[in-house]
C-alpha cells in the first residue's frame, strides 16, 4: 500500500509539474499583454513597469523564477487588482466555492440515493420509470439551462428568491440546487445499477430465505455492498462541480474562484488565470488520488492488485 | 422371458443427421443483430428520431426562413415568438405579444412605465389587464398585466417562429445556423478523438512491451491534466474560433478512447484467429485493420456517441466563459449566452435555443445508452 501511494504521489507530482510548465508557455504566447488596456503609457513608464513585474527578464529565468515561487506556494502578484498576491485572492474565492460544492454535492448524493433505492427497490414500476427519466434528464441537461429555468422562474416571475449573489441562505438556494443536480442524477442511475445487481445475488436470496426483514434487507445487506463502487464517480462528479462553479457563479454573481477566473479571462490578468488553472489542476489530481486510495481501502481486492502493479 | 422388452413399445428413431445441421432461421450479421436489439429499446428509438430531426432542421431550418444570420432591423427587435396556429392557445404564450407586468401607485403612473418599456407614444397597440386596483388608504399599489402587439405596431404580416432578438435578428434563423456550428463542432471533435484514439490504443496494445510502457506512461500524464484546464489554456492562446474550439477538445479528449480500444485489443489479440493470421503472414498493419479493430467496433461506436454531447456542453460552457465563439459566428452556446444578458424581461430569446440544446444532448444520451446495449450485449446492466 506504502509503495501504491508513493508511485501515485510520484506521478501526481510530474503532472503538476508538467501542467505548470504548460500554463507559463501558453501565457507567454497568449495574444495581448496586460498593459493593452492602459492607453497611456509611455516607452519609459512601460519598461518601468516591465521590470516591476520580472517582465523584461529572459523567459528561462521568468521561468525558473515562476517555478521556484510556486514550490513555496507563492503564485506571484495580480497585474490588475492592485498588485493583490495571487495567493490571497484566490483564497478569499476558496472558501464560497467550496461551500457552494461541498453542498450540492452533499444535497445532490443524497436525493440521488434516495431515487436510486427507490428506483431499485420498485424495480419496473411507475417509480423507477419516473427515476429513470429524471436521471437522465439531470445527466443530459447542463447545469447552466437549469440555472437559467431556475432564475427566471423562481427568481423573476415567482420573485421566491433572490436572483443573484451569495450570502444569506435564500441566495444560497438556487446555486446549489442547479449545481446539485449532475450529481443527483448520476448517483441516482449508479445506485439503482449496484442495487438492482446486488438484490439478485445468491446471498439476499439467502438472506431473505432466512426471514430477514425487508427493511434490515435492503439497508443493512443491500445498501452496504451497493455504496462501495459509488466511490469510483466521485471522480466525473468533482470535475463536474468544477466546471460547474465557474458558470454558475457567473449565472449567480457569487463571489468564489470561477468568478475570479472569468474577469482574469476578460482582463488579461495572466498571474490570477495560472494561479486558478493551478490550483484547480492540483484539487482534480488530488481528489483523484484520495477516491483512488479510499477504494483501494474499501475494496480489498483492489488494494492487491494495486500493490502488484 | 419376461424381462426382456416389448419390442412394440419402441419405435425407430428417425435418421435426422441432415436435419439436425440444417439452419432454421436466416443468419444475421453483426448490424443486423444490433438493430433488432435498439429497435426494441423505446428510448433509444426516439432519442434517434429527435436527433434526426433536429440534424435536418439544422441542414433545412435556415432555407425555409428568408432571414440571414445577421439581417439586423433594429425597428425589429424583441419581436416575441409568433407561430401560424399555435397563436390562439394563450398559455403557450406564443402569440408574438409582449406581456409584462407592472406595478405603480396609479394606474396612470403603471401606463406611463409601460409606454417607457414598450417604447410607445400612445396605447393604441397595447392591452392593459388591470389585475389590482390601487389603493390609496392601504397603501397597496396598482398591478395591471399589459400586452403589447409589436407585430401590429410595425404593421408586420410576417411570423418570427423564435422571434427576434434585441438587434431584430431572427432567431429561428438563428438557432438552427447554430445548432449546425455545435453539431458540427462535436462531430469533428468526436471523429478526430476516435481516429487518434483508436490508433493510439491500438497500436500500444498490439506491439506491447516497452512501446505499451511507454506509450501508458503518457496517456498516465495526460489523463492527470483536468480536461478543463487544458480546454481554457489552449483557447486562450488560439485565437477563439471553430477551429480553436475543436483543437481544445481534441488534445487530451482521445485519451478515454485510446484505454478503451487498448483493453479490448489486449484481450483481442490473444485468440487464435490473431494466431492463424499471423501463421498465414499477415502483417501487423493488416492484423490491426482487418482484425482487431473491426472487432472492437461496437466500443468504439459507443464512446465516441458519448463523446459527442460532452463536446457540446465544453463549447457551450466555454461561451459562457468568454471564451467561446465569437460574434459574428453562432453557436447553441453563443445563443444561450446573449439569452441570458435578456432573461428578466425576455426569456424567449434563451429559451429556444436552451430546448434545442437540451433535446440534443437528451438525444445523444439515450441512443448512446441504448447503443450500449444492442451493440455489446454483455455489457447490459
Amino acid at each position: 500500500m506504502g509503495k501504491y501511494i508513493a508511485k501515485r504521489a510520484g506521478y501526481m507530482l510530474i503532472t503538476l509539474f508538467i501542467i505548470a510548465t504548460f500554463s507559463f508557455i501558453l501565457m507567454k504566447l497568449l495574444p495581448g499583454s496586460p498593459l493593452t488596456a492602459e492607453q497611456k503609457v509611455t516607452a519609459a513608464q512601460r519598461a518601468i513597469i516591465e521590470a516591476k513585474y520580472g517582465l523584461d527578464q529572459p523567459i528561462l529565468i521568468q521561468y525558473f523564477k515562476y517555478i521556484g515561487n510556486l514550490v513555496q506556494g507563492d503564485l506571484g502578484v495580480s497585474f490588475q487588482l492592485k498588485n493583490q498576491p495571487v495567493t490571497k485572492i484566490l483564497m478569499a474565492g476558496v472558501p464560497v466555492s467550496a461551500q457552494l460544492g461541498i453542498w450540492a454535492l452533499f444535497i445532490g448524493t443524497f436525493f440521488g440515493m434516495l431515487l436510486g433505492l427507490l428506483a431499485s427497490i420498485k424495480h419496473n414500476t411507475v417509480f423507477d420509470y419516473g427515476a429513470n427519466i429524471i436521471s437522465v434528464l439531470g445527466i443530459s441537461i447542463p447545469s447552466f439551462i437549469f440555472a437559467g429555468l431556475l432564475q427566471y422562474f423562481v427568481g423573476v416571475k415567482l420573485g421566491w428568491l433572490p436572483i443573484a449573489f451569495w450570502g444569506t441562505p435564500q441566495q444560497m438556494i438556487m446555486p446549489i440546487i442547479s449545481l446539485s443536480i449532475f450529481p443527483m442524477a448520476i448517483s441516482s442511475r449508479f445506485l439503482r445499477t449496484e442495487m438492482i445487481e446486488v438484490l439478485g445475488s445468491d446471498y439476499m436470496v439467502t438472506a431473505k430465505a432466512k426471514g430477514v426483514s425487508n427493511f434490515a434487507l435492503v439497508f443493512k445487506h443491500a445498501l452496504r455492498n451497493a455504496l462501495i463502487p459509488l466511490i469510483t464517480v466521485m471522480g466525473p462528479m468533482a470535475v463536474s462541480l468544477m466546471t460547474g462553479t465557474l458558470v454558475i457563479e457567473q449565472i449567480f454573481s457569487v463571489p468564489g474562484l470561477g468568478e475570479q477566473f472569468t474577469r482574469g479571462v476578460l482582463t488579461n490578468d495572466y498571474s490570477i488565470i495560472m494561479g486558478t488553472t493551478l490550483f484547480f489542476a492540483f484539487f482534480f489530481i488530488l481528489v483523484i488520488l484520495i477516491i483512488d486510495l479510499l477504494y483501494g481501502i474499501v475494496d480489498p481486492r483492489i488494494r492487491l492488485s494495486g500493490g502488484e502493479d | 422371458m419376461s424381462n426382456e422388452p416389448n419390442k412394440d413399445l419402441f419405435v425407430m428413431a428417425e435418421d435426422r443427421e441432415d436435419t439436425s445441421e440444417k439452419i432454421n432461421r436466416p443468419s444475421l450479421t453483426f448490424w443486423q443483430d444490433s438493430w433488432i436489439r435498439l429497435r426494441k429499446n423505446k428510448g433509444a428509438l426516439f432519442g434517434m428520431i429527435v436527433l434526426i430531426l433536429i440534424v435536418l432542421m439544422a441542414l433545412l431550418g435556415p432555407v425555409f426562413s428568408s432571414h440571414g444570420l445577421d439581417d439586423q432591423d433594429l425597428s425589429l427587435s424583441r419581436m416575441h415568438p409568433k407561430i401560424q396556429g399555435l397563436e390562439n392557445i394563450s398559455w403557450l404564450g406564443l402569440d408574438g405579444k409582449n406581456y409584462q407586468e407592472f406595478e405603480a401607485e396609479t394606474l396612470e403612473l403603471a401606463d406611463q412605465r409601460a409606454l417607457a418599456r414598450f417604447q410607445q407614444p400612445d396605447m393604441e397597440f397595447i392591452e392593459a389587464d388591470v389585475k389590482q386596483e390601487p389603493n390609496s388608504e392601504t397603501g397597496e399599489p396598482a398591478v395591471v398585466k399589459y400586452a403589447f402587439d409589436k407585430y401590429a405596431a410595425q404593421g408586420v404580416e410576417e411570423y418570427y417562429w423564435f422571434g427576434t432578438d434585441t438587434l431584430g435578428r431572427d432567431l429561428f434563423t438563428r438557432v438552427w445556423l447554430g445548432t449546425r456550428i455545435s453539431l458540427l463542432i462535436a462531430f469533428v471533435a468526436a471523429f478526430i478523438d476516435m481516429l487518434v484514439g483508436v490508433a493510439y490504443g491500438g497500436i500500444s496494445a498490439y506491439f506491447g512491451g516497452r512501446t505499451d510502457t511507454i506509450m501508458q506512461r503518457i496517456i498516465e500524464v495526460l489523463v492527470g491534466i483536468p480536461n478543463l484546464v487544458v480546454v481554457i489554456l489552449m483557447i486562450m492562446i488560439l485565437d477563439p474560433g471553430i477551429v480553436a474550439i475543436i483543437i481544445a477538445l481534441t488534445i487530451t479528449g482521445w485519451t478515454g478512447m485510446a484505454r478503451i480500444v487498448r483493453g479490448q485489443v489486449l484481450k483481442l489479440k490473444g485468440q487464435e484467429f490473431v494466431l492463424a493470421s499471423r501463421t498465414l503472414g499477415a502483417s501487423h498493419t493488416r492484423i490491426l485493420t482487418k482484425h482487431l479493430i473491426p472487432n472492437t467496433i461496437g466500443l468504439i461506436i459507443i464512446n465516441a456517441m458519448f463523446t459527442i454531447p460532452n463536446a457540446i456542453f465544453f463549447e457551450a460552457f466555454l461561451s459562457f466563459i468568454g471564451l467561446g465563439l465569437q460574434a459574428p459566428d453562432t453557436s447553441l452556446g453563443t445563443l444561450i449566452n446573449d439569452g441570458f444578458k435578456a432573461l428578466q424581461v425576455n426569456p424567449y430569446i434563451m429559451i429556444f435555443p436552451a430546448i434545442v440544446m437540451s433535446l440534443i444532448m437528451i438525444g445523444f444520451n439515450i441512443l448512446a445508452d441504448g447503443l450500449r446495449d444492442a451493440l455489446d450485449p454483455k455489457m447490459r446492466e
